[in-house]
């Protein structure tokens, strides 16, 4: 008792720290330095003129007409599609690859094979634009391989019955093509982290494989679930090349119309197109943001 | 008919046998362990009673009922894990609860027989916790409540306490061990710890390259182990290989030194090599007038471990060790010194192989 009123009455004035040698500066920042470097140079910086250049008129005043230009319906109706696809192709390929990554890892492939196709996955993943385009236009196309071996051999007319690669739902196949191994590459690991022993507690317990997996496995992958289809949905959301050189501009997406403002001819309008890309900024940020608040309720468990 | 019979059970894997002629019954209350080094096939054999591995030959029944091809979800048996296996995402009234949750019990049911487990695992406190909160001592007792909220016909654990530090083994073990009594269940505990087999079960099953060596109550294992590979692992005990002299008066020599055996060896004729056992603390110094079983040793080692001194002799050809109670008028002698010592005829042990 004694001993906890002294410790009370002395609160006041602080204990001086125990140690009287001094530590030797630490140089341990030194290391991030570069990183620091490299995000102010080539994050920081580009953001910042982005976000003046929106409010400048071509002359360098400052302006909101760019801005207001932005709440035209061509723009808007931009900038909805490019959401809605990006959406699309995030939750679909991040459906879909979430099965194909779980039957490569519950399906007991050899090791090989399984090694092989996470390589195949990395490289899919990164072929984009106008090489992906091309392969597309030769399979998919009016007069693409396959369009014309289902039309001739199967008697199936892809684009009879309505189908075109041109139009919104072309470009999310083209898009899938991408976003499928991305998701696969990144949603394996944690799919490998749900430990055997919870399944087979679970089905210790009576639960089903499908109890399992709606008690147990979909909440556990959950945080990382949505992780993934983010990345997915800035995947296809910053995408350009591939959509440019696929339907030249016939779909309106915010990337297409930046390109067009800040390099094209006919529309040349620098100006707008940083307005453009700010407003990129901002929806990607939002999507961030609900992001976040749905990662942090799906890891409730871990808040506490 | 007992109440859970694993019949002629073995289990082959493509690399290798887990499990062979594996004869066991257990009644009903019965607390058994499992016992064998690394890779003997406990948990193989444990996961066919849990149906996570089916036997390739045999059959396993449990309260009269072949349950060898029902699957895991349909079995009633508990099971505890070595990793806790407590489900993250839940808290441990969730967790504990979670059996009769999937069996579709009333909420009200769930929430009084959770309470019940709670108080069990003296965890009343910890009801909205979530398994990260919890150190692993009581991790592992949630998951021994969750097993046995469902009120499980057999319960069953795969070496539950090796992840833990030694003193919480060895309260937690007791703590299982008050737990099985109180509830009048049938358990089975795998282990590789001799002691820990020896402490808590009415009946042990010591197994080695996926066959049982012996089964026997703990005071058999220990006292009467039949085999060599049993003597050797539980306890450490002196082996030695000796040749038959007189087999109906029970002599045999050990390079040269003559010993009298209580155990039988009429089976035997003079002149068959037998393996012997001896335990280290049935060895002693000689006393007045000893005349039988007395032989001389050199003196290589001297160790204390705590209330034992164990002193390694050399005898002949073979390595013995001998403990003696650590009391402060002992006189012990120094390593290079050689000493008589003796046993009794009922301390040297024939083993059958
Ligand atoms: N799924 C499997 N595939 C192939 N071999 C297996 C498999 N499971 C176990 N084995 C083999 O069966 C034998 C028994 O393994 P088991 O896991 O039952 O041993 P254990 O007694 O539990 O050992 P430990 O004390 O290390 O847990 C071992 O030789 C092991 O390699
Ligand atoms: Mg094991």
């Amino acid at each position: 008792m004694s001993n906890n009123a002294r410790v009370v009455a002395s609160g006041g004035n602080r204990p001086k720290p125990p140690s009287i040698r001094k530590s030797p500066p630490s140089f341990a920042w030194l290391g991030v330095l570069p990183f620091l470097v490299f995000v102010v140079l080539f994050l920081f910086l580009p953001s910042l003129s982005l976000f003046v250049g929106g409010f400048q008129d071509a002359k360098g005043n400052f302006t909101l007409e760019n801005i207001r230009g932005l709440f035209t319906p061509f723009i808007l109706n931009a900038y909805w599609v490019t959401i809605k696809i990006s959406f699309t192709t995030a939750v679909m390929g991040g459906i879909v690859g979430f099965f194909l990554a779980y039957a490569l890892v519950a399906g007991g492939v050899p090791n090989w094979v399984r090694s092989s196709l996470m390589t195949f996955c990395g490289v899919a993943s990164n072929f984009a634009g106008v090489p992906l385009a091309q392969a597309f236009i030769f399979t998919l196309g009016r007069v693409g391989l396959l369009t014309v071996f289902l039309k001739e051999a199967l008697n199936i007319d892809l684009y009879g019955q309505g189908f075109n690669l041109y139009s919104f739902w072309g470009l999310s196949v083209t898009y899938l093509y991408f976003q499928l191994p991305l998701m696969v590459l990144i949603i394996t690991p944690p799919i490998e982290g749900l430990r055997r022993e919870w399944r087979e507690a679970a089905e210790n317990l009576g639960a089903t494989p499908s109890q399992y997996w709606w008690h147990i496995g979909i909440p556990v992958l959950m945080p990382s679930l949505l992780g993934s289809m983010i990345l997915l949905f800035g995947n296809a959301f910053g995408a350009y090349a591939t959509a440019l050189s696929l339907t030249g501009g016939l779909i309106n997406l915010v990337t297409i119309l930046i390109g067009s403002q800040i390099k094209g001819d006919v529309l040349h309008n620098p100006n707008l197109g940083y307005a453009l890309a700010f407003g990129m900024v901002v929806v990607m940020a939002v999507i961030m943001s609900i992001y976040y608040a749905l990662r942090r309720r799906s890891e409730y468990w871990l808040k506490q | 008919m007992s109440f859970l019979v694993l019949e002629d059970i073995s289990k082959v894997f493509p690399t290798a046998v887990g499990v062979e002629k594996f004869d066991l019954s257990v009644e009903r209350g019965e607390f058994i362990s499992f016992l064998g080094p690394s890779g003997c096939g406990k948990t193989t054999t444990l996961r066919m009673v849990a149906g996570f591995e089916s036997p390739t030959t045999g059959r396993i029944i449990l309260n009269g009922e072949d349950i060898t091809d029902r699957p895991p979800n349909q079995r009633n048996v508990g099971m505890v894990f070595q990793s806790y296996a407590l489900f993250p995402n839940m808290t441990v009234a969730q967790n504990i609860g979670f059996g009769l949750k999937i069996r579709k019990e009333p909420e009200s049911a769930i929430k009084q027989r959770v309470a019940e487990m709670l108080a069990l695992i003296h965890l009343e406190q910890k009801g909205n916790s979530f398994p990260h909160q919890l150190s692993g001592g009581q991790q592992q007792r949630v998951a021994l409540a969750r097993a046995l909220a469902i009120r499980p016909q057999v319960l069953l654990l795969d070496e539950p306490l090796s992840a833990l530090d030694a003193k919480i083994r060895v309260s937690l073990r007791a703590e299982i061990r008050a737990i099985q009594r109180q509830l009048g269940i049938t358990a089975i505990y795998v282990t590789h710890d001799q002691e820990e087999a020896l402490s808590i079960s009415d009946r042990i099953v010591v197994m080695h390259e996926g066959k049982i060596e012996q089964v026997g109550t703990p005071f058999e294992i220990y006292n009467f182990p039949t085999t060599r590979f049993v003597a050797n692992f539980v306890g450490s005990l002196n082996t030695a290989e000796v040749e038959v002299m007189d087999p109906s008066a029970g002599i045999v020599a050990m390079n040269g030194i003559r010993l009298t055996s209580a155990s039988d060896l009429k089976e035997k004729r003079k002149g068959d090599k037998v393996m012997i056992a001896i335990r280290p603390e049935r060895i002693g110094f000689i006393a007045e007038g000893e005349k039988e079983n007395v032989f001389d040793g050199k003196v290589e080692n001297i160790t204390f471990l705590g209330s034992v001194v164990r002193i390694q002799l050399r005898v002949g050809g073979t390595v013995f060790n001998m403990d003696t109670f650590n009391r402060p008028s002992l006189q012990l002698p120094q390593t290079g010194d050689t000493v008589r010592v003796t046993c009794s005829s009922k301390a040297v042990l024939v083993l059958s192989e």
